[in-house]
């Protein structure tokens, strides 16, 4: 049995699952089953952890092959390609590497470009006006302000995503996680600390 | 921080039950896919069934499916949370489906146009 779907026009919350959909949550949260935060927060959890679950395979691999990193800093491009995330559509992927001296952070200024490919949905504070402004005005403050206290003599660069390009940040290792594989790795990598505002093991 | 075992193990959705995925995580082509598997994960979580009984539950539903070329895993998805959520005599599908008739004569800026 194949039905054949026309292309459609029909918004998202006019479709019978959406409202069947809506219906059955209005009833569970009468009936004190769940809450709608607890649905927001299970979808944002998701967003979290499992989307940028490509970018913290490409740092891990990194941190422990020099090799490939020289390749990921160089053309981070050509290196997702091969490894054929699926989601396809992969923008010019600019990874950009920070060290003891320099801190970077991805803005978009303009909207919310993302590199999603490998970093999954962007967090809500990503398309807020006042991170794409302040980040650009008061870098310093305001990655204080999000945990990140860097010294004095670090120079921090906003790289400003757009349509053609997009940026991310390879953070530096934590101290102590030496001993991990690969995997293991990949776990300490927060979609945060790819953004740039997030030091990891601090 | 996310730990090693945080993420994919528990949930346990793979082979025919696993659900359309890209970048690694379940694609929601709608919102309301996003809210079905939300509240299908919260409710597992406060304890009212176990993901066992609700894998079981999708994996009927999909095997019901006779379609060719237009699975609808989601649709599936909210079909088997109101089964398994009936079955535990947590609601009744006369109420859903009352509300669902409620919601869908509400007045709306956009005509329904299939």
């Amino acid at each position: 049995m194949s039905k054949h779907i026309p292309p459609k026009h029909i918004p998202p919350k006019q479709s019978p699952q959406a409202i069947r959909a809506e219906a059955l949550e209005s009833i569970l949260i009468e009936k004190g089953l769940l809450s709608s935060e607890a649905v927001d927060e299970v979808i944002t959890r998701y967003s979290e952890r499992i989307g940028p679950m490509n970018g913290a395979r490409l740092v891990a691999k990194a941190w422990v092959d020099a090799e490939f990193k020289k390749l990921l800093l160089d053309d981070a491009t050509s290196i997702v390609e091969e490894f054929d995330f699926e989601g396809g559509q992969v923008e010019k992927l600019v990874v950009v590497e920070n060290t003891d001296n320099v801190h970077n952070a991805v803005v978009c200024t303009l909207c919310s470009c993302y590199p999603w490919a490998v970093l999954g949905l962007p967090p809500k504070w990503y398309k807020d006006p006042a991170y794409r402004s302040r980040i650009v005005r008061e870098p310093r403050e305001l990655l204080s302000e999000m945990g990140v206290k860097l010294d004095d003599h670090v120079e921090i660069n906003i790289w400003d995503s757009s349509a053609e390009i997009r940026y991310m940040v390879l953070p530096m290792q934590p101290g102590g996680s030496e001993d991990l594989n690969e995997e293991q790795l990949a776990s300490l990598v927060t979609r945060d600390s790819m953004i740039g505002v997030e030091l990891l093991g601090s | 921080m996310i730990t090693p075992d945080s993420e994919g193990g528990e949930m346990a959705l793979v082979g025919v039950v696993q659900p359309p995925m890209a970048n690694g995580e379940p694609v929601f082509e709608a919102p309301w896919q996003g809210r079905v598997f939300g509240m299908a994960r919260a409710l597992c979580e406060r304890d009212i069934f176990h993901w066992d009984e609700f894998r079981e539950k999708l994996i009927a539903e999909i095997g019901a499916d006779e379609s060719i070329g237009d699975y609808r895993y989601f649709d599936h998805f909210l079909m088997a949370l109101t089964v398994l959520l009936e079955e535990k005599q947590l609601f009744g599908v006369d109420e859903l489906n009352g509300r669902t008739h409620e919601y869908s004569e509400r007045p709306h800026g956009h005509d329904h146009s299939t």
